[in-house]
């Protein structure tokens, strides 16, 4: 995890360190079970490709989420905090697959309560193909010593 | 399959499904999400830095469905329980059989905490008109599933779209 950010070393068309990772049978299975993902899916395959008609099991959409949490926490550090995150599975990621998670830093603003907000455009690709389009709002402390975390009620607009 | 059957348009709107959490919000869990995606986060890991940022451990926010996740056994239930009911509720009233969620926002409060036993509650927001696409023909519909912690604060917001569809249409 690097260093914690601060919203006055973050700047418009940064880009985050790409996270590539090798996706095995385990990693998803990892992934449903720990999401509490009991549906076949996604731990066998007869059932993916009978039933779904995909090539093998595939991430399920927690674990999907899990893994764009981190990739944003590993850049921000750990006072950043989540405000929102959208994303829209466009393909699935099998056995076999590498997958990379890329981003960019879209916007950089301070709001009415004082907190400093970061809009990040994510991606995450196999090979050529993009099969998970993000966006997220994550909470960076404005400078040393704030954290984004101790805001509560109207102080937290997320 | 154009008319939108009389049930489901009085869906949209409702609140319902409103439950309380099985089991309390546990550390195992957080480990194992942890681990599942290699997320080395000190919030998760270490006493000192969840004491000095958070006034306590906290659980990953995008844990939050996890909570609610049933479990997929419990004695005396005869079926098991759907995760987001109203998804399902909409493949068998709507007659599609198939569904894979697109889109998915997560708009988080007040952070998770072990110990903390959560209630949810399921909004249908919208059910679009039969589409065709290459999975199937089928209906997109969007789901807001909200979270609140045992002291009635908002902790997070999921808003789903899902499409359910039959290969074979």
């Amino acid at each position: 995890m690097a260093e914690q950010l601060t919203l006055d070393r973050i700047s418009v068309g940064d880009r985050l360190p790409d996270l590539a990772i090798d996706v095995s049978p385990t990693t998803v299975v990892l992934g449903a079970l720990a999401s509490r993902d009991w549906r076949p899916m996604h731990h066998d395959k007869d059932f993916a490709q009978e039933r779904n008609g995909t090539k093998h099991v595939f991430i399920n959409t927690p674990h999907n989420a899990a893994y764009f949490e981190r990739y944003v926490t590993d850049w921000t550090g750990p006072a950043g905090r989540l405000g929102k995150i959208r994303f829209r599975m466009k393909d699935s990621v099998f056995p076999g697959d590498r997958m990379v998670f890329h981003g960019n830093v879209e916007s950089v603003e301070t709001d009415e309560a004082g907190c400093g907000w970061v809009g990040l455009k994510l991606r995450l690709s196999v090979g050529d193909k993009t099969t998970t389009e993000c966006e997220a709002r994550v909470a960076v402390p404005v400078r040393e010593g704030d954290n984004p975390w101790k805001r509560r009620g109207d102080a937290w607009k997320p | 399959m154009s008319e939108l059957p009389g049930e489901v348009q009085g869906w949209i709107g409702e609140r319902r499904y409103e439950v309380e959490g099985e089991f309390d919000v546990e550390r195992g869990y957080v480990f194992t999400t942890c681990a599942s995606v290699e997320n080395g986060n000190p919030l998760f890991w270490d006493e000192k830095t969840a004491n000095d940022l958070t006034d306590g451990w906290i659980a990953p926010p995008t844990m939050i469905s996890v909570w609610f996740r049933p479990h997929y056994w419990a004695p005396g239930r005869t079926e098991q329980a759907q995760p987001l009911q109203v998804h399902f509720d909409l493949k068998e009233e709507l007659d599609l059989p198939e569904a894979v969620m697109t889109d998915n926002t997560i708009t988080f409060g007040e952070p998770v905490r072990p110990g903390d036993r959560l209630k949810t509650w399921q909004v249908l927001r919208s059910v679009s008109a039969p589409k065709t696409t290459k999975l199937g023909k089928g209906r997109f519909w969007e789901i807001d599933v909200v979270y609140e912690n045992q002291k009635g604060e908002w902790v997070g917001t999921e808003s789903y779209t899902g499409f359910g569809y039959r290969r074979d249409a």
